[in-house]
């Protein structure tokens, strides 16, 4: 049998094995786009019963015990289950064939990292169903969350702490990809920018999970072991918490950002047909705001106590970031001035980004002011401008990344008519619903509230901002129903759909083969392919001769290794209750089936498999293409 | 669609006019009707960053703009753009001219955080233990606030009294889960920890509390739990000589004239309900001896002069009655809900009739 056929025609039970135990780069992130977007669309629903609650004084939609819940796992859900997996995804999709690699560096890991977040994140969402959602907010306080009763805040603990895995191991995953599988003369200032960002990004994330991972471990023994670490009756202290969760939440926030700024570093080029603007500036930028990232997390804290002169340090540091993004801005302004532009959906996304984000960075810098945020501090205005940064920067991102991208992954094209229905009922409602709610918190509404009495002058703006919310709401439905029609039709576009494509994922054929390059390219400057089409050339020079690939093997291994850690958190969990006996069995089988999946991987040698030099060649005068 | 975003842009800012024109909150609320000098000095601070924002907002938007509409694809048009790298004059300028910003925002800041943090004055005791500044000790509870004076010896809850035209200290802490202790029309938040005291002050000019009828709204700013909206007070803030009136007729409800029996025989009837039940945890004197750890609940001292029942209900005695009967309905999650049993009818009615009975005189 050809190496090659046994990666074609399956039935649906086949598929549905294919993608249990998948390797492949392309399918885990059509894995993560699929799960994020499912998540995506739970932490919608959530926020739309958020608006309906604050839509009028004295709403008793939910009741104040259960918007708590909501407002939890809203914000829980959109940053770790949603934005994180749907950057993923592009980053999965993306990245190896932007620098010519021929998959990431440890598929397995790979495949591993995407079933943990899969795990970890049902496990967090099961809450609902098993006696009420996490309630101390995203940023889970210590006070509040040792506090809290029921089994919410350990959901939260546990289900973050599994999926925060994943994300780690996929953060080292890339790293060690971009650094070592670049295709011949792709040097790093020759790297993409969305390649550049992910690299960036994916150092923020090897060095902030770990504070993260440290802090939920300690809440995990808090709360389910006894320990003391944060209760002061014990002579704990909260505020370390505060510390913890910042050193890792605020680069989280660039970890976001990032990788949203390299899609639209890579859309705007593409449609002003005119290359980045100030590349290597762009790419200094993206360092040096990681790099920052790490330097600023007590602007979160500025209220809490620490004194004057850690204010006042941190408040200048937290303005430095402004001057990096800065540049950014220009540099994307720039590139479209003098190119020529064409409209499409993705681009659209890219040109209202500019603005929107704008506005969510400039009140950025008058929060760095600290005197001033002892005001903007947990007001409606914080609220406001994180919404502007995370919808306006990264999900504006996320939306004109998946459609600018969506052919590269699927080989189809999403309908530019729904797109542009979507674009504007998405971000006239993103205006509608977050603008007025600086001016909210200004005329001192407080963040997280359940509602609010009337006669005080709110009434009006929470109005406004829900009528907002229905708009994006809607905006997202008719991208749902863009998605199905777009699959359902099936109409494969080629290689290159957008026709200016300028790196090296667009030179690939499409659908891209499994093996992603038959033959690695070689890389002679930035924008390679375009490099190549100026010079009227239609495909890459390729750098080596046709030569077996080697493959790895699909593994179900991955998937145990997640149910395993899945199955002992409920374990320990429960194991705190009265008369759950069987909650100390059930933590030590899923942490066999856990350690009993890896040593199985440790001692069965996988060597995985070649495609055959025949047969590349073959498929080749086949024209399978 | 270029026309649809640049009609956009004005949409927002003329949304953005409206708003200013609408006005700035309500006074007794808003963080943009500052009442003394530390809401006056966040006030400035957050205009001179507007102000510097808004330019900075105009020059990009122009840009941008242009950019926009100027390099359009014309229908056919297959011509390639010159392949621009970059430019080491334009760049340096738009590194150069946001740190000047920035430095020009970042001088005030500094200066701003470190008047803000000086409560030195509190620090200097006296040798009776008082000090000369005006403190007040806040204590944030699920969903109360004690406020105790230290120099007066008065402890109340709920409604703070502050004399204007001069700097008042605050020690807060929290005594269960962190809360946040905001005054948004006097000045910025600090948080009441539950290991540590902070410090902040604040200022009320007499002329700004006429203008908020000598009544300003508290908030909790930190997530606490369910009721956390409702963790209202409220801060009544009087010329020097009617708060040393309000000192002197607080000071006055000292044991014996708590433990008189009010004439009205329904409300005689109250107290007995209310010593039998509600005294373990309530205190109706001012000058509470027990520890912190024992004050349990509010404060009742003068609780017939208090805005608000329980921080958000309307203050008369159909709403005391409905409030006493199922407290939780009122908010969520409080810690007074069935503590004390059921109370019947007339119970309820006695008990509000004591309850507003407590007057300062």
């Amino acid at each position: 049998m050809s190496t090659i056929a046994h990666a074609q025609k399956r039935g649906f039970t086949g598929t549905i094995w294919e993608y249990l135990t998948t390797v492949d780069h392309k399918k885990i992130a059509i894995l993560y786009l699929l799960a994020g977007g499912f998540f995506f669309i739970v932490g919608g629903i959530e926020a739309m019963m958020i608006r309906i609650q604050l839509a009028v004084p004295n709403n008793d939609f939910v009741s104040a015990g259960l918007f708590n819940e909501i407002i939890t796992m809203h914000g829980t859900t959109m940053i770790f289950l949603a934005a994180m997996p749907l950057l993923f995804a592009f980053m999965n999709a993306v990245m190896p064939l932007q620098i010519g690699a021929r998959d990431v560096a440890f598929p397995f890991v790979n495949a591993l990292g995407f079933w943990l977040f899969f795990f970890g994140g049902v496990f967090l969402n099961l809450s609902w169903f098993l006696g009420g959602a996490p309630d101390a907010g995203w940023t889970s306080y210590a006070s509040l969350s040792l506090a809290s009763e029921g089994h919410g805040i350990d959901f939260y603990a546990l289900g973050l702490q599994i999926s925060g895995f994943g994300t780690l191991m996929g953060g080292i995953n890339f790293l060690v990809t971009i650094i070592n599988m670049r295709a011949p003369g792709m040097t790093y200032m020759r790297m993409p920018l969305f390649t550049w960002t992910t690299f960036v990004a994916s150092a923020l994330i090897l060095f902030a999970f770990p504070p993260l991972t440290v802090g939920l471990f300690m809440l995990i023994f808090d709360r389910m072991f006894g320990s003391g670490f944060f209760d002061v009756a014990m002579g704990g202290n909260t505020i370390i918490w505060e510390h913890f969760f910042w050193i890792f939440g605020h680069p989280e926030v660039y970890i976001l950002v990032l990788p949203a700024f390299g899609i639209f570093s890579e859309i705007f080029p593409t449609f002003a047909r005119k290359r980045l603007f100030g590349y290597s500036s762009m790419v200094f930028a993206t360092v040096l705001i990681g790099f920052l990232g790490f330097m600023v997390w007590a602007h979160h804290m500025f209220t809490t106590g620490l004194g004057p002169v850690a204010n006042a340090i941190f408040a200048v540091a937290t303005m430095a970031i402004a001057v990096p993004t800065g540049i950014k801005i220009f540099n994307w302004i720039l590139t479209i001035w003098g190119g020529s532009i064409k409209f499409t959906v993705p681009m659209l996304y890219a040109v209202a980004f500019i603005p929107s984000f704008v506005m969510g960075g400039v009140t950025g810098v008058m929060q760095a002011a600290a005197p001033a945020d002892y005001q903007f501090h947990d007001s409606y205005f914080i609220v406001a401008h994180f919404h502007y940064v995370i919808v306006g920067g990264i999900v504006l991102g996320l939306l004109g990344g998946a459609h600018f991208y969506w052919p590269l992954m699927f080989g189809t094209m999403l309908s530019e008519k729904l797109g542009k229905i979507t674009f504007v009922l998405f971000l006239v409602g993103f205006h509608l619903t977050f603008f007025i709610q600086h001016f909210l918190g200004l005329m001192g509404m407080p963040r997280r509230v359940w509602t609010f009495l009337e006669g005080q002058g709110l009434a009006t703006g929470n109005l406004i901002s829900s009528i907002g919310a229905a708009f994006m709401a809607l905006g997202i439905i008719v991208l749902l129903v863009n998605i199905v029609i777009t699959q359902k039709k099936n109409i494969q576009v080629g290689r290159d759909p957008w026709e200016d494509g300028r790196t090296l994922e667009w030179a690939i054929p499409s659908p891209v083969p499994f093996y992603n390059f038959k033959q690695l390219p070689l890389v002679r400057g930035l924008d390679p392919f375009w490099i190549e089409k100026m010079e009227g050339k239609t495909d890459m020079t390729p750098a080596e001769p046709v030569g077996d690939i080697h493959m790895p093997n699909n593994s179900f291994v991955p998937f145990v290794i997640s149910l395993g850690l899945f199955v002992a958190a409920f374990g320990a969990m429960y194991h705190a209750d009265e008369g759950k006996d069987w909650a100390i069995p059930v933590l030590i089988i899923g942490m066999l089936i856990t350690f009993g999946a890896m040593l199985y991987r440790s001692v069965k040698d996988d060597h995985g498999y070649h495609i055959h030099k025949e047969d590349l060649l073959d498929e080749a005068e086949g024209g399978t293409r | 669609m270029k026309k649809k975003l640049a009609n956009w842009r004005l949409f927002t800012f003329m949304g953005l006019m409206a708003l200013l024109l609408s006005g700035c909150g309500e006074p007794f609320l808003s963080t943009l009707t500052p009442a003394g000098e530390a809401g006056q000095t966040a006030y400035d601070l957050m205009m001179l960053s507007t102000w510097i924002m808004v330019g900075v907002v105009i020059v990009v938007s122009i840009l941008f703009a242009v950019a926009v509409l100027k390099f359009r694809r014309k229908k056919g048009d297959t011509t390639i753009p010159k392949q621009v790298e970059g430019s080491h004059v334009l760049e340096i300028v738009w590194t150069i001219i946001p740190i000047i910003l920035l430095i020009i925002l970042a001088i005030p800041t500094v200066l701003a955080t470190f008047d803000l943090a000086d409560t030195k004055a509190m620090d200097k005791k006296n040798e009776d233990g008082t000090t000369d500044a005006m403190v007040v000790n806040v204590r944030a509870n699920l969903y109360w606030w004690e406020f105790e004076y230290p120099n007066q010896k008065i402890i109340t809850s709920q409604d703070l009294v502050v004399p204007t035209d001069q700097k008042v200290y605050f020690n807060v802490k929290a005594s269960d889960v962190k809360h946040s202790f905001w005054i948004p029309a006097a000045g910025g938040k600090i948080d009441t920890n539950v290991e540590n005291v902070n410090q902040i002050w604040l200022e009320f000019d007499n002329e700004k509390a006429a203008e908020a009828d000598n009544l300003f709204y508290g908030k909790c700013a930190e997530l606490c739990g369910p009721s956390h909206a409702l963790m209202d007070f409220k801060v009544h803030a009087l010329p020097k000589s009617e708060f040393d009136q309000w000192v002197t007729a607080m000071q006055a409800i000292d044991a014996k004239a708590a433990e008189a029996a009010p004439e009205d025989p329904a409300a005689a009837e109250g107290q007995e309900i209310f010593n039998q039940k509600c005294l373990s945890c309530h205190a109706v004197t001012t000058a509470d001896a027990r520890p912190e750890a024992a004050r349990t609940a509010p404060n009742l001292a003068g609780f017939a002069d208090r805005e608000r029942i329980a921080g958000v209900l309307e203050h008369n005695e159909e709403e005391l009655k409905n409030w006493l009967a199922d407290p939780g309905q009122y908010k969520p999650g409080n810690k007074m809900t069935g503590t004390y049993g059921e109370l019947s009818d007339q119970e309820l009615d006695q008990l509000a009739a004591y309850l507003m009975s407590l007057k300062v005189e």
